[in-house]
């Protein structure tokens, strides 16, 4: 065996599907679920007994965690930011909201084929994914990148938001959608279906998260990482850079709308300030905090940020907007790899890794972002 | 004709008939001093016209109207001196009867429940009345009309021009059968043109009214709303008057569309100056550092809150505060952009994507600041005097004073940074770096003093801006929120550092966006801006006046 062979090897299994890391976060996945069932098992004399309100709670910091998934897919692998993801993520939560108010009482017109759930089932994913198809093939077949594609998303959901809080939109107005009993039949107040919702969200997560790093394992997934680091040279070996980019957006905004569709009935509501730039941006923070471009940083980083958020909105409610700007500033300042970058270095294998490298934009001098 | 109204408080119509009927008390009250010394000397007289008044008025205690509206007609011809003063009253439904007497009373305060009354024929305060002690005189429609005219014709009779004039225009579509004759009269006796001109209107509208197809000639382009609503009902026949009458409202109504299209223009011109003052400083900073500054809103908001905190410390001085308050804004708040350059954005020298989210969090930090420090509730900002009001152009075009003012600001902070681009050693850097940093670099720019100088120019411009909203709306901590994703879409549909482009750009999507708002309402017309400029991107991704020629 060949020193060459070796490395070859050694590079094969860095892209292989199971990676350390893949198979630590996955087994961190279900033995958080296991470990929930079972507390939640216990009686609540006990301890250990964990509420169902705990487990809601938690079942929507894994609605989070897909959306951070989302955001990271393409803005860790393909270097692209998007401060609209709120929108894709509202859209699934409102198709998830319509299905539910059909269930109390009839809608009229369209609407009323919300009723069925594989019909919602498919509106979920359809709704963010065909916009994302739109709105995606316009702005990468004219090339729109960097800062510019950032400034638009966050401008298509504003203007979601407007028109989302319209009352012609049939779509509750600002007030939203509301007033949710049943799921599939059963009562959402139970304790029963908010463990349900909780195991659906983390086998959601989980799903999701095999997924991204099947898309990143793959040709595709290199070559989008190629297109992050290099987007002009991608394009003259001969991709076609822009149908990389709608693939991966497309199936980033169907993780999206899965994560509305699952946050929602856990909430309880769903209105237009889901659309609000100001959270489509907090996502974004979450994704840069755990560490751009590692899938379990992005699921670690919303854990965080959102756990801190519960903590701190509760005890120092006007400390909250304080930390969460600093956070901006340090993160990007102080921590551009994210705690996965602390991690691995703490690790002492900061180089390792192919996509730890080359931060998209980072090495980019800035007029280049505006390709003509 | 220009007229500058001051629309403070009470509307402005009530106020001038408030301010005429002081005026004429005053002339009454010098004749009624004469003509008590001269009736010194004979008491029976002085009797007998106090026993006037009291027949004038026990004329008004009837239930018919028209007896009622008789009694009115014999007040304005009597040469009692409170007559005006009644004739008011009663139009304003104040003016009543004791319920168990013979007193007459003026209401002066109907708000509470208890009413302040005085004396109807003395003006001696007469204590307090309620709704059980005082009968008010009733009035309907036709006899309110009918006071209207009465009052208007006993205005024009006397009075300095301006009275008169309003009088005259107030007589418009109030002259009946009744009173045309006497107005007719006044008419010819009326001296200054302009008082004629809308006496002749509104007895032209009269005549119309009886008929007179001639008189149309006098009212054809003729913007008042009373002329307008009069000639209506009569252009809705099919009379050879009303085919004529339905020509001169034709015309009437394009000329006014005309002036509403003037309106529109206007205030899509004021509202897309502010977007250019706010987008102004983004598409500089933009244009030399390929930085997207997301506190660029909350730097706006600094330079509000500058304004208000100069007004507070000058208190009853808004126009000195507001003058000083426009190097204040721009300096404090090209302090704070030079301190957001040093401290944060010149570590991220070429990581936009990462700047942005910084300067995200400074935002939200700076958002916060000042939530905490001064309060989350809006303060407002009192406009100097000569900000309030409007330049009224015509009946149909009028241009409230704050929005010029800053129309013209915004054009001055144009031409002013315009100015400093072209002409100076500055402007020629900034220029430089703009178009090739490295190559501005290797001919010796300090590429990093320019950076630097750059942001704070940006940031000091959004402080302007800030002193320009705060005359236009409350400032409070979101203000520069509402301001951002409006200023991205400028900068990015007028081209990166293309200060023309920012100009045409912000001023034609605030146009735009006023003539969609009374088809589609705001929230509508404000999407399809923001669509639209999605789709003009993918024509032309540099905006609107790409940068020729080569860049690197």
């Amino acid at each position: 065996m060949t020193m060459t062979d070796n490395l070859e090897r050694r590079d094969r299994s860095r892209q292989a599907f199971l990676s350390r890391s893949t198979l630590f976060t996955s087994a961190a996945l279900i033995g958080a679920m296991l470990v929930v069932l079972i507390l939640n098992a216990l009686p609540a004399s006990s301890a250990l007994h964990v509420s169902g309100a705990t487990v809601s709670l938690l079942g929507k910091y894994f609605t989070y965690m897909l959306l951070a998934l989302a955001v990271d897919l393409i803005w860790g692998y393909l270097g692209i930011l998007s401060l609209g993801h709120g929108a894709f993520f509202a859209l699934g939560g409102y198709a998830m909201g319509l299905y539910l108010n059909a269930q109390t009482s009839p809608l009229a017109g369209w609407q009323s084929l919300m009723s069925h759930f594989p019909v919602a089932a498919l509106a979920v994913l359809l709704a963010p994914g065909l916009l994302a198809l739109v709105f995606g093939w316009l702005t990468f077949r004219s090339r729109v990148t960097g800062v510019y594609f950032s400034i638009i998303t966050q401008a298509l959901t504003f203007a979601l938001m407007l028109a989302f809080n319209r009352n012609e939109m049939g779509m509750g107005g600002s007030t939203g959608l509301t007033r949710f009993y049943e799921l599939l039949g059963f009562s959402l107040a139970s304790e029963g279906m908010t463990v349900a919702l909780f195991l659906a969200s983390g086998i959601a997560v989980l799903l999701a998260f095999w997924l991204c790093r099947a898309i990143t394992v793959s040709r595709l997934g290199r070559v989008s990482m190629a297109t992050r680091d290099a987007e002009a040279r991608v394009r003259f070996i001969g991709y076609r850079v822009d149908h990389v980019k709608l693939a991966l957006f497309v199936v980033s905004a169907m993780i999206a709308g899965v994560a509305g569709a699952l946050y929602v009935p856990q909430v309880g509501i769903i209105n237009p300030s889901t659309f609000a730039p100001l959270f489509s941006i907090e996502v974004v923070v979450w994704v840069a905090l755990g560490g751009r471009a590692t899938l379990y940083g992005a699921l670690l980083g919303a854990l965080a940020v959102n756990y801190l958020k519960t903590v701190l909105t509760g005890a120092m409610p006007d400390a909250w907007l304080f930390i969460l700007g600093g956070l901006f500033v340090l993160v990007t300042m102080l921590l551009p790899q994210g705690i996965a970058g602390v991690i691995s270095k703490w690790r002492g294998e900061g180089h390792r890794r192919g996509e730890g490298k080359g931060r998209g934009s980072g090495e980019v001098p800035a007029r280049q972002e505006v390709s003509a | 004709m220009i007229k500058i109204e001051h629309s403070a408080g009470r509307s402005p119509t009530r106020l001038l008939a408030h301010s005429l009927l002081l005026c004429l008390l005053m002339a009454w009250g010098s004749c009624l001093s004469q003509t008590a010394a001269a009736a010194l000397g004979e008491p029976q007289t002085e009797a007998l016209s106090k026993a006037e008044p009291q027949a004038l008025l026990e004329a008004l205690d009837t239930g018919n109207f028209r007896a009622k509206g008789d009694a009115a007609q014999a007040i304005a011809d009597s040469d009692a001196e409170q007559k005006t003063r009644w004739l008011q009253a009663l139009l304003d439904g104040r003016l009543g009867k004791e319920r168990r007497g013979e007193r007459f009373y003026i209401i002066t305060d109907d708000s509470g429940r208890e009413w302040p009354i005085i004396d109807a024929i003395t003006f001696e305060d007469a204590g307090s009345g309620t709704r059980r002690t005082v009968d008010v005189f009733r009035i309907n429609n036709d006899l309110r009309t009918r006071i209207r005219g009465l009052l208007a014709s006993l205005s024009l009779s006397a009075g300095d021009e301006a009275s008169r004039l309003s009088a005259a225009k107030r007589l418009i579509g109030e002259i009946s059968a009744e009173n045309a004759a006497s107005v007719r009269k006044m008419r010819d006796d009326e001296k200054s043109p302009s008082v004629r001109d809308q006496l002749d209107i509104g007895l032209a509208l009269f005549e119309v009214q009886q008929g007179d197809a001639k008189a149309l000639d006098t009212l054809r382009g003729n913007l008042d709303t009373r002329v307008r609503n009069t000639l209506a009902p009569i252009a809705a026949g099919d009379s050879a008057l009303a085919a004529e009458a339905q020509a001169v409202l034709g015309g009437i109504e394009s000329k006014r569309a005309w002036y509403d299209r003037a309106q529109t223009l206007f205030f899509g011109l004021s509202a897309g100056s502010i977007l250019v003052l706010a987008a102004i400083g983004l598409a500089i900073t933009f244009g030399v550092m390929g930085v997207i500054n997301m506190a660029h809103g909350e730097l706006i908001m600094i330079g509000a809150y500058t304004t208000w905190m100069i007004q507070q410390a000058l208190p009853g001085q808004p126009g000195l505060a507001l003058a000083l308050a426009i190097p204040g804004g721009f300096l404090v708040a090209g302090a704070f952009g030079v301190a957001i350059e040093r401290t944060v954005i010149r570590f991220l020298k070429g990581r936009p994507l990462e700047t942005l989210l910084a300067t995200f969090g400074l935002s939200l930090i700076l958002q916060q600041l000042v939530r905490s420090v001064f309060s989350p509730l809006n303060r407002r900002v009192t406009s100097p005097d000569w900000l309030q009001g409007a330049w009224q152009i015509n009946e149909a075009l009028s241009l409230t004073l704050n929005r010029l003012a800053v129309l013209l600001f915004c054009l001055v902070v144009f031409a002013g940074l315009w100015a400093l681009m072209r002409h100076t050693r500055l402007g020629l850097e900034v220029r430089a770096v703009t178009q090739n940093r490295a190559m501005a670099r290797a001919m010796g720019v300090r590429a990093t003093r320019v950076d630097m100088l750059t942001f704070g120019l940006g940031a000091g411009v959004a402080g302007l801006a800030g002193v320009a909203l705060s005359q236009l709306t409350n400032v409070g901590p979101n203000l520069g929120q509402g301001y951002i994703v409006d200023s991205f879409l400028v900068v990015v549909f007028g081209g990166v550092g293309n200060l023309w482009g920012t100009l045409v750009a912000g001023m034609s999507l605030g146009v735009i966006n006023q003539v969609l708002q009374p088809w589609v309402g705001a929230v509508l017309a404000k999407i399809i801006v923001l669509v639209g400029v999605i789709l003009f991107i993918q024509k032309r991704p540099q905006g609107i006046f790409p940068p020729k020629g080569r860049t690197s």
